[in-house]
């Protein structure tokens, strides 16, 4: 079974910082990682492969500095990378299309696995947006999945319930953080993802030069959480008393 | 721009076209679109699906819609493929400006797939929607919380995902009235079948109304120890009881109407106690609104510190016992 593992390289917004100047979130010198769901999809296809065979492709949209966290993909267990530069303010539309195209380059693909949404924006629009441009079946939200030969099973969190979906090969599937622990490679693994080629595919030979965005981004504000921050330690007793006497000022109590 | 869209506006008098697989949040986007609408004098189209369409639609019409396109699928089960081919036929039809679509998990995998087959732009999550000259922005937050980003459509039609309670429904306006127009879609051959639905397991919790919360991560040993912040809650007269991702999506000691974060409930108590979590940004972006943060955590240096107005560096297994006390006094 032959599978691709769209991932995304993040700024890691538990860093993040609003400058207090411009109210704007600083980005820049942040450190980045691999969005941490898409590592889920990067195990679970794993596991598939361990099953049934075949091959696994990482395919990412961004910037070239991206290649060295697509590398520990490559490190879990993935057979090879293939990175799209992302154009200048691409949009999911964007971004979809080039990952969609990029399948279709690849060709004999059987499954596409995304993670349920990245962790900066938080929108899950990329796996639904390959489903439909590709015009394959999608199931999102997925915390259990059994593959076989041709054909895919999910059980799907969608909220006030739980939805088993099966389709047929090819097919699109979107994990939750619940499916598995993504594993740790060991050093030799590590060693080895040099080895293994992360292409290089450009937005001229997926077809989409000047593709234009549909969402433009008009601003970004920054949202500053200012909190008391009063840290009571040491004495439990003290600190217990200090905070029911706070809470209680505060009128919560009552 | 898609070649075949024009520049600004829609080709027909519909400007908005509505769809929600859950009535209520139904009833929110219309009195947005509503709102859209006649800033523009235009109407607005609800599209409706399934057994029970047609009373849905007289209901739609009193609470703003002009139009309701009914479509009596033999859909039992929602499914995305299919209502987002409905939604195509729809769109490609009356040609709106805008599409909103309730940002529940249906909606969320809904409008996506929806946006690809229109080649459209979508805007998730977006929690204010307004005119500004020939455009229509949208805003959502971004970055865990961190940000708010302002979002503008390139091209048209443009679809936008509405969480719920983002906006008040329009009361019921008896008197209105609409067009109901019934619609024979054919639904392609299913590229996807659904084999079973099951309810989540529930304990009927609203933490997203609730006062006061006391929420529980993996400072806890055991789930028999939640008794603790049971207790706590208790005192307090706040009965209801949060937890982190881990609580509720991994070791099931509550259900997952507990569970407060990006991807579980966003809350905005009077008064939030965090017993035992560390704070990871994703659990933050679900209380950050709250009023008054309280920590509890034996790490100094967990960051939910950071995130709170009042904390206490201690073992909560001993600094809740007198808490309790503390403000069973108070009370």
């Amino acid at each position: 079974m032959n599978i691709v593992v769209c991932a995304k390289q993040v700024v890691d917004v538990g860093e993040i910082k609003v400058n207090p100047s411009t109210n704007k979130p600083v980005l820049e010198g942040i450190p980045k990682k691999i969005s941490d769901i898409d590592k889920n999809a990067v195990e679970e296809a794993i596991r598939i492969k361990e099953k049934l065979g075949g091959k696994i492709t990482v395919m990412t949209v961004g910037p070239p500095d991206a290649k060295d966290k697509m590398k520990e993909l490559l490190a879990m267990g993935a057979d090879e990378a293939v990175l799209i530069p992302r154009p200048q303010g691409a949009d999911y539309h964007i971004v979809s299309k080039l990952l969609s195209k990029g399948i279709k380059k690849l060709g004999d693909v059987d499954l596409v696995l995304c993670g349920e949404a990245s962790i900066d924006m938080f929108s899950g629009q990329v796996g639904p947006r390959i489903a439909g441009f590709l015009d394959w079946p999608q199931l999102t939200y997925s915390f259990k999945v059994e593959a076989e030969a041709g054909k895919v099973k999910a059980c799907r969190n969608m909220g006030d319930r739980m939805v088993v979906t099966e389709a047929s090969c090819p097919a699109v599937l979107t994990v939750t953080k619940e499916i598995n622990e993504p594993r740790l490679p060991s050093l030799m693994q590590i060693l080895g993802s040099a080895r293994k080629p992360i292409h290089d595919w450009t937005v001229s030979e997926l077809g989409m030069d000047g593709e234009t965005a549909r969402v433009l981004e008009r601003d970004l504000r920054g949202v500053k959480m200012e909190r008391k921050n009063i840290v009571f330690k040491d004495d439990l007793d003290e600190a217990v008393a200090q905070l029911a006497e706070r809470l209680a000022k505060e009128g919560l109590l009552g | 721009m898609p070649r075949d869209w024009p520049k600004r506006a829609f080709w027909g008098d519909i400007m908005v076209v509505v769809y929600s697989d859950l009535k209520r949040n139904g009833f929110e986007l219309l009195s947005k679109a509503r709102e859209l609408a006649d800033k523009r004098g235009n109407k607005v189209c609800a599209v409706v699906i399934g057994k029970d369409a047609g009373t849905q639609a007289q209901e739609y019409i009193q609470r703003g819609a002009d139009m309701v396109i009914v479509t009596g699928s033999s859909m039992e089960h929602f499914n995305a493929e299919d209502v987002s081919d409905i939604l195509e036929v729809v769109v490609k039809e009356e040609r709106p400006e805008i599409v909103l679509i309730a940002s529940t998990k249906d909606g969320k995998e809904l409008a996506p797939r929806l946006a690809s087959k229109l080649d459209a732009g979508c805007i998730s999550d977006a929690n204010k929607i307004y005119v500004d000259g020939d455009s229509i922005l949208a805003e959502r937050v971004v970055y865990s919380g961190n940000g708010i980003a302002v979002e503008q459509f390139g091209s048209f039609p443009g679809i936008i995902t509405v969480p719920g309670k983002a906006f008040d429904p329009l009361p019921i306006d008896p008197g209105r009235t609409g067009e109901v127009v019934n619609r024979d879609i054919v639904l392609k051959q299913q590229r996807s079948s659904i084999v079973d639905v099951q309810k989540m397991v529930s304990e009927g919790v609203n933490v997203e109304e609730a006062e006061k919360i006391v929420s529980c991560g993996r400072g806890f040993k055991k789930s028999d120890d939640l008794k603790l912040i049971e207790e706590l809650a208790r005192v307090m007269n706040g009965n209801t009881l949060g937890c982190s991702r881990p609580i509720a999506a991994d070791l099931k000691w509550l259900s997952e109407d507990h569970w407060v974060g990006l991807s579980g409930h966003k809350v905005k108590p009077k008064l939030y106690i965090a017993c035992g979590i560390s704070g990871q940004i994703q659990h933050v972006a679900g209380m950050r609104d709250s009023g008054i943060i309280v920590a509890i955590n034996k790490d100094a240096d967990a960051p939910i510190f950071n995130s709170a107005d009042y904390g206490i560096v201690g073992d909560l297994y001993q600094v809740i016992p007198k808490l309790i006390e503390a403000i069973r006094q108070k009370m």
